[in-house]
């Protein structure tokens, strides 16, 4: 489903590589976990992944797409299948919870008698449909990236991918938006996590990409966080 | 597509509505612009009726002695219209008729309808009046009658040559006014198009949470762009409706010296009669002014 083929990321003419030689395959359905300490590469994945940025080398394929070669009037309808989550949840303040997911909607050009029931289903898929109403300064820092992921989920995507979602929440919330994650996958969803949280990781008993300086160092079927 | 056209228009005006302050300046602007244009829309109207009018004054007139008999005017008149392409209307204006426009010229002169009375036989001569569709073509349709209406018949051919020279006069002014409103015109809506540009650069600015999000959740490119350029039309559309809302009452205060400059030209209907082609001229200018400046901020500063 996504393949990384020889990708290489550099910057500044080719003065720092945030990636270097990848290559690896996410099948469907699966949990995966790339893991690394800052600037190890970890967000650059997720840029190649949705088309925000080109690999210098290399092949990113998504389904039917080969990412590195699409043209910008395309990436939208690859982003429509894959649904992402940030550590700063990047939420519009100036709508509350159920608006900041009928958003997504919207602008995505779905017809608006199907808006209500789609933004309720992902409301409630997060555990948060009583505060459907409430602002984000309402709301704390889970119930805040839980509102991101059903933002993330509303469209049904094919891929969920959550880039440090947990890096700003306490250990409850963290538990409580991994849970649901857990749970997105097991519907189905394939979610890709970007993390350097060990606990996290261990908990999840998943696959594991362990990257270090832009290299894949460790790819394990059920790892653990290896401190390197 | 009626959904995402609401959605459209509803994003761009949230747009206009938060930055309502720097929208009202930027419409400022682009309605100096549209009311330059406005002007030479209305000058050139007065200026042309102008022209029309005095091109209308202006004839050739051959004048006959008193004892030439009509029937000789007539086939004169016929030779003419039969070889001289430049003419555009004959008319023949008999003795009977002369006198009658002569005594109603001066119907209010006393002495002059004395003297008449007194003369008792009609004094005038029949004429015929050569009018052409082009005052250069005056000049030759004078010399081709010299050369061909006999000495003997003729009074006088007249041709009046200061007409021509204010005639002249008159339509280069016209041209030059004109030419210095464009230019100026042109250069204002340079202005206009960087101050709405800049405006559109601060919306897309102040929106970039949502244009974030919206690239984020795959919002196609249109729902990205079309609000910036939504606002472009928006600042074009009311501006042009402004302007044309003002010119009303001015064209009903400047129409009575308008018809003093040229009589038998009425300013508010003639702007009635062009309303609507007035109206959709200024707002294609002012929405291409607003779209240009959307384009340009769109094209720099807001990839997909």
């Amino acid at each position: 489903m996504i393949y990384f083929e020889d990708v290489s990321k550099e910057y500044g003419g080719g003065e720092y590589a945030a990636l270097r030689d990848i290559t690896f395959k996410i099948e469907p359905k699966e949990f995966v976990s790339i893991v690394g300490k800052s600037g190890a590469g970890k967000s650059t994945i997720v840029r190649l992944l949705i088309g925000e940025e080109k690999p210098t080398k290399g092949r990113v394929v998504f389904g039917e797409y080969e990412v590195n070669t699409l043209r910008p009037k395309e990436l939208p309808e690859l982003r429509r299948q894959v649904g992402v989550i940030f550590q700063d949840f990047r939420l519009l303040p100036t709508k509350n919870a159920y608006e900041n997911v009928a958003f997504a909607l919207e602008v995505a050009g779905v017809p608006e008698r199907d808006i209500d029931d789609m933004v309720r289903e992902a409301l409630d898929l997060v555990g948060l449909s009583d505060k459907a109403d409430n602002f984000v300064h309402q709301l704390s820092g889970g119930e805040a990236q839980r509102v991101a992921l059903a933002r993330a989920m509303v469209n049904h995507p094919k891929v969920v991918v959550a880039d440090e979602p947990t890096g700003n929440l306490d250990p409850l919330n963290t538990a409580d938006v991994i849970k649901v994650l857990e749970q997105i996958n097991q519907l189905g969803t394939t979610v890709i996590l970007t993390t350097h949280n060990k606990d996290v990781v261990d908990r999840l008993g998943k696959r594991v990409i362990h990257l270090d300086g832009g290299r894949i160092i460790r790819d394990a079927a059920k790892g653990k966080y290896t401190l390197a | 597509m009626f959904t995402n056209l609401y959605r459209l228009l509803r994003y761009s005006f949230q747009s206009f509505w938060r930055q309502r302050l720097l929208s009202m300046a930027t419409m400022m602007v682009i309605l100096l612009v549209l009311m330059v244009f406005q002007g030479i829309f209305v000058f050139g109207a007065v200026g042309e009726a102008a022209l029309t009018s005095i091109k209308e004054k202006i004839d050739v007139s051959v004048f006959f002695n008193v004892d030439v008999p009509e029937d000789r005017i007539l086939d004169l008149r016929r030779q003419i219209e039969g070889e001289l392409e430049e003419v555009r209307e004959i008319t023949y204006i008999s003795k009977d008729e002369a006198l009658n426009q002569f005594k109603e010229r001066h119907k209010s002169d006393e002495a002059i309808q004395q003297a008449l009375e007194e003369l008792g036989d009609n004094p005038l001569s029949a004429s015929l009046n050569i009018k052409t569709d082009e005052t250069e073509q005056l000049p030759v349709v004078a010399a081709y009658l010299k050369n061909i209406v006999p000495e003997e018949v003729v009074d006088e051919i007249s041709y009046n040559e200061d007409n021509k020279a204010v005639i002249d006069r008159l339509t280069a002014i016209i041209g030059v006014s004109e030419f210095a409103g464009l230019i100026l015109a042109l250069f204002l809506a340079i202005v206009a198009i960087l101050v709405a540009f800049n405006t559109i650069l601060l919306g897309i600015y102040s929106n970039r949470d949502e244009v974030a999000i919206m690239r984020l959740v795959g919002a196609p490119n249109v729902f990205i762009r079309g609000p910036f350029v939504g606002l472009g039309v928006i600042y074009g559309f009311l501006t042009a409706t402004l302007v044309t809302l003002l010119t009303i009452p001015l064209v009903y205060l400047i129409s009575p010296y308008a018809t003093l400059f040229v009589p038998g030209f009425d300013l508010v209907a003639w702007f009635w009669g062009g309303f609507i082609w007035l109206y959709l001229g200024q707002i294609g200018i002012g929405i291409s002014i607003g779209v240009i400046s959307s384009m340009i901020a769109i094209n720099r500063y807001l990839s997909i």
